[in-house]
């Protein structure tokens, strides 16, 4: 039951992209097609739960003073590995991505939920949380980048989608649209959240 | 060279601004934009850590990991842990030297180590192939740019306090929408310098 509760945090109530609203440089960067919001969460995901179980199996023996460095050298470490991983299989994707693959280590997310989780409980629940987190942020960004994929190319995951007369809306795919998109989803994110809680106090 | 220099300089403060069209350094760009004072305070603290890491990230690519063939997989690590050190030792220095720039700076800088447009300018650095005064003057670009924007975004915010939200999108939602147009406007500067 706790274990259900803490994966699904991370679907929802603390979302780290639209409820927390941290380590959004990726989902703003990468999000211009679909696909590429989908790869880049995975290979979060990745990173976020092999370094919550390391570091929830080590959270004895590494010293309170010098955690954080530890918990960097940790996720630095699987960082390097999805890296060299997405250079190897995916080219493309990864050539795509630039620098977002490797700047996963200065992911805010990965070193909040190691600091403020992990380095707490068991492995059981640590795992739990860091799969909720990263597929919460996985499905934030693949909606993010859904919605600029369809507006700025008309497609969806590279196949047409907007018929023949589609105009299509290049700013959703510039930079400027990166952010308006994620401001409007966070709005209605919030609308959300403000209804269900209204709702559940009137009953 | 002097024209390249420039270019670089122009190049990262407006047309590819790493805020605006980078999206790097996102995090402290949401958190600390609330005050102008605090914000140029972060940037300025910022632009310092980055002209910094600029040479530290130019003198470990080119002479220890490039000539013993450690790029590839000690990249990531060692840049992190190089910067993690070197924000703590100008941490130490500033304390020793001026205690009352300390205060100013004091409590962002731990926070610098976290924010990606370090690591960034670290990893752009080998990609570009830069020499050792370009890799300063990106290092110096990319803080100017992002002080810049960081400035620009607290203005705004402060303003913003007197005016009637809708009440979904108070706090980071209408930042998001506000940076989106600030964006807009630095499209325009886009050709404004030759590529590469």
């Amino acid at each position: 039951m706790q274990l259900l509760k803490d994966f699904l945090n991370g679907l929802w109530n603390e979302n780290p992209i639209f409820r927390m609203v941290i380590g959004i440089c990726s989902a703003l960067a990468v999000t211009t097609a679909a696909k590429n919001g989908i790869a880049m969460g995975m290979a979060l995901t990745f990173v976020l739960t092999c370094s919550s179980i390391l570091v929830s199996i080590l959270r004895n023996v590494i010293p309170s003073t010098v955690r954080i460095p530890c918990y960097i050298i940790v996720i630095a470490t699987f960082t390097t590995v999805v890296d060299l991983f997405m250079k190897a299989y995916f080219p493309a994707l990864y050539e795509v991505m630039g620098i977002f693959i490797p700047l996963i280590v200065v992911n805010c997310i990965v070193l909040a939920r190691a600091e403020a989780f992990a380095s707490k409980v068991g492995v059981a629940r640590a795992t739990a949380d860091a799969l909720g987190m990263g597929l919460g942020y996985t499905w934030a960004i693949t909606l993010i980048s859904m919605i600029r994929e369809i507006m700025g190319s008309g497609t969806l995951f590279g196949y047409p989608v907007m018929g023949e007369g589609f105009t299509h809306w290049v700013i959703a795919i510039l930079p400027p649209g990166a952010f308006i998109v994620m401001g409007i989803l966070v709005g209605i994110m919030n609308m959300i959240t403000r209804k269900t809680a209204k709702d559940t106090q009137c009953h | 060279m002097a024209k390249e220099l420039f270019f670089i300089i122009i190049g990262s403060v407006f047309v590819n601004n790493f805020v605006f069209s980078r999206f790097l350094g996102q995090c402290p760009f949401l958190g600390v934009s609330s005050k102008t004072e605090t914000a140029v305070g972060m940037g300025m603290a910022t632009t310092f850590v980055l002209t910094m890491t600029a040479v530290a990230a130019y003198f470990i690519q080119n002479y220890i990991l490039v000539p013993y063939g450690l790029a590839d997989f000690l990249q990531i690590v060692s840049f992190i842990l190089v910067i993690a050190s070197l924000v703590q030792l100008v941490e130490m220095v500033i304390l020793k030297i001026s205690p009352a720039l300390y205060n100013a700076f004091g409590i962002y800088l731990p926070l610098i180590t976290t924010n990606c447009i370090v690591m960034g300018v670290a990893l752009l650095i080998p990609q570009y192939n830069y020499n050792l005064i370009k890799s300063v003057t990106l290092g110096l670009g990319a803080g100017l740019g992002f002080t810049l924007a960081l400035a620009l975004m607290s203005g705004i915010r402060e303003e913003m306090e007197f005016h009637d939200v809708p009440e979904a999108l108070k706090g980071p939602a209408i930042v998001f929408i506000t940076a989106g147009l600030l964006s807009m406007i630095f499209l325009g500067f886009s050709g404004l310098v030759p590529l590469g």
